[in-house]
């Protein structure tokens, strides 16, 4: 395998994209890609910010034809970007907003179609190098700075591949593929935009947000259409009672699906409901129905390993042995149980980091002398079934709105504590550790004193 | 599922204030922030600074007010920015939006 068509349409007129309920066909997001493709600049590395997820389609594959690698880290946070530059000092941001706020030399996309498809004569899917560096993708590092993942063009088709042989529908050429995430994560990037790339389907250029947007996004286009949710989505949909249009399929990822949950989305949408494993280093890795199996079943050719330490995963269309983050029992026959997360990661509603990350970004605040998050207790939980996190800080000369607000120019909304309390001093132990539990009874006590700061 | 119970319906309260202080105690309830809802400027802003609120506050709002006054919440709605303004603004836009 030396080189990997870019899209799998095999004919001009074949639907590669609904936009605003209009069909674009495969001959135009070729002329696209050609198009922006004369656009970009020399520099070797393309931050693709597009939100409108056809836009982004285009962006990759300009990249791709240009030889060129797309950057897609897991925040946005001006601190984040600053140690982008850092790693590819001559990235620019492909941005389809012209108020962007990404602080790097911009590349403004908005035309829809820059050409008009002609007469269908000259139909040439480009050939893209399989060992072609395609693009990085990021983990939020324990030292501060993002941990880059290289992704070739070759590894990224071969896990796409991998899903489809998974997917409980006979064929997904022709299907409109929906996403509820964005394109920029690893888990949107393979399943909303490879996967109908690869396999002749439609991708939606919207990302719909609310239960009804869903519904109208899906209405919008023609059957056989496919959702691409998470758990958050899923649990808003049925907690607003929302009806939607004939589903194909369903897929979930990012956070684990209960089986309850994935039961009644089943018998609701009368749709079965595939859930799906990976991670941003290994890319989609494993499935299950998870209605009716608590085993996970991994890709072809992916295989697992345990020492005493870890679980690492290696083969079929993992770039490298890769340690996973995640407690897994393999069980045979490329099965395996997952036990949930090892102690330091946190996902809240699907974005993931580690305390480690979170606790260096808190501790290097200017007037911060320490701090530490924990993790909430899970009846905690709110209407939608999210947890947030903690965070205790010394700061005798700040107070939390100002730290909120610098934490905000270094991480993911997602994660600013709840609440966050000042304290005197953290109650370390003698080799400098702060346990869980500790800390949780520091909280306890800071909450009978405080209890307004507690919902 | 552990999910807080939302109280049950009140009655339509009579006032802008009345409805105001209502939907600060279920945002309040509802998102488990750690404050009062009486706490909540009713001018400053929901979404990002001010209020510090993100896209899953927003989501959980939707299911609040969907859950409460029958109002679905659409993101490609024009006047989000406006409806997300404020607490002030966000009940104006219930008051006249609500079917229940």
């Amino acid at each position: 395998m030396s080189a990997l068509p870019l899209i799998a349409h095999d004919r001009p007129d074949a639907v590669i994209a609904w936009r605003h309920g209009q069909p674009i066909c495969a001959q135009q997001f070729l002329l696209d890609v050609a198009a922006l493709a004369q656009r970009l600049p020399a520099s070797m590395h393309v931050l693709n910010f597009c939100a409108d997820r056809y836009r982004f389609a285009v962006g990759l594959g300009a990249a791709l034809v240009r030889g060129k690698c797309s950057i897609l880290p897991s925040a946005h946070a001006p601190e984040v970007i600053r140690q982008l530059r850092a790693f590819a000092p001559d990235v620019f941001c492909l941005s389809d907003d012209p108020q962007c706020p990404i602080a790097l030399p911009q590349l403004l996309y908005t035309d829809a179609s820059a050409a008009t498809a002609s007469a269908p004569a000259d139909f040439q899917v480009p050939l893209i190098a399989a060992t072609q560096r395609a693009g990085y993708l990021f983990t939020s590092g324990s030292s501060g700075a993002p941990v880059p993942h290289a992704k070739t063009w070759g590894k990224l088709v071969r896990c796409v591949h991998a899903e489809v042989s998974r997917l409980p529908v006979a064929d997904l050429a022709g299907c409109a593929i929906l996403g509820t995430v964005p394109a920029q994560h690893m888990y949107g990037f393979e399943s909303t935009v490879m996967l109908p790339l690869q396999c002749g389907a439609a991708l939606c250029a919207e990302r719909p947000f609310f239960p009804a947007d869903i519904a109208a996004a899906l209405q919008a286009v023609p059957g056989p259409r496919v959702l691409v949710s998470t758990p958050l989505h899923l649990r808003a949909l049925l907690a607003a009672a929302q009806a939607l249009p004939p589903l194909e399929l369903i897929v979930s990822a990012t956070a684990m699906l209960p089986a309850g949950l994935a039961r009644e989305v089943e018998s609701r949408y009368h749709a079965p409901l595939l859930e799906i494993y990976g991670s941003t280093e290994t890319g989609e890795m494993a499935s299950r129905r998870t209605a009716r199996e608590e085993q996970w079943q991994l890709f072809p050719d992916v295989q697992l390993s345990t020492d005493a330490q870890h679980c690492w995963a290696h083969g079929g269309h993992i770039e490298q042995r890769t340690a996973l983050v995640d407690v897994l029992e393999p069980s045979g026959a490329g099965r395996f149980l997952l036990h949930g997360r090892t102690a330091d990661l946190v996902n809240i509603a699907g974005k993931r980091s580690s305390l480690a990350h979170l606790n260096h970004q808190l501790q290097s605040i200017a007037g911060v002398q320490d701090g530490a998050y924990f993790v909430r207790d899970d009846a905690q939980a709110s209407l939608a079934g999210v947890t947030r996190l903690g965070a205790l800080v010394v700061a005798p000369k700040l107070d939390a709105a100002s730290i909120l607000q610098a934490l905000r120019q270094r991480i993911d909304p997602a994660f600013l504590p709840r609440p966050l309390l000042l304290v005197e001093q953290l109650p370390r132990n003698a080799t400098g550790k702060l346990p869980q539990h500790t800390l949780r009874a520091l909280t306890a006590l800071a909450a009978e004193q405080q209890p307004h700061l507690f919902a | 599922m552990s999910q807080p119970a939302l109280p049950t319906q009140p009655s339509p309260p009579p006032d802008p204030l009345a409805l105001e202080r209502e939907l600060a105690q279920l945002i309040v309830k509802g998102l488990n922030l750690p404050l009062q809802p009486d706490q909540i400027d009713p001018e400053a802003a929901l979404y990002g600074e001010g209020l510090g609120l993100d896209s899953i506050d927003i989501l959980e709002i939707a299911l609040i007010v969907s859950k409460q006054y029958g109002i679905q919440l659409r993101a490609d709605n024009q006047e989000n920015t406006q409806i997300f303004r404020s607490l002030r603004h966000f009940a104006r836009y219930v008051a006249e939006q609500r079917v229940k």
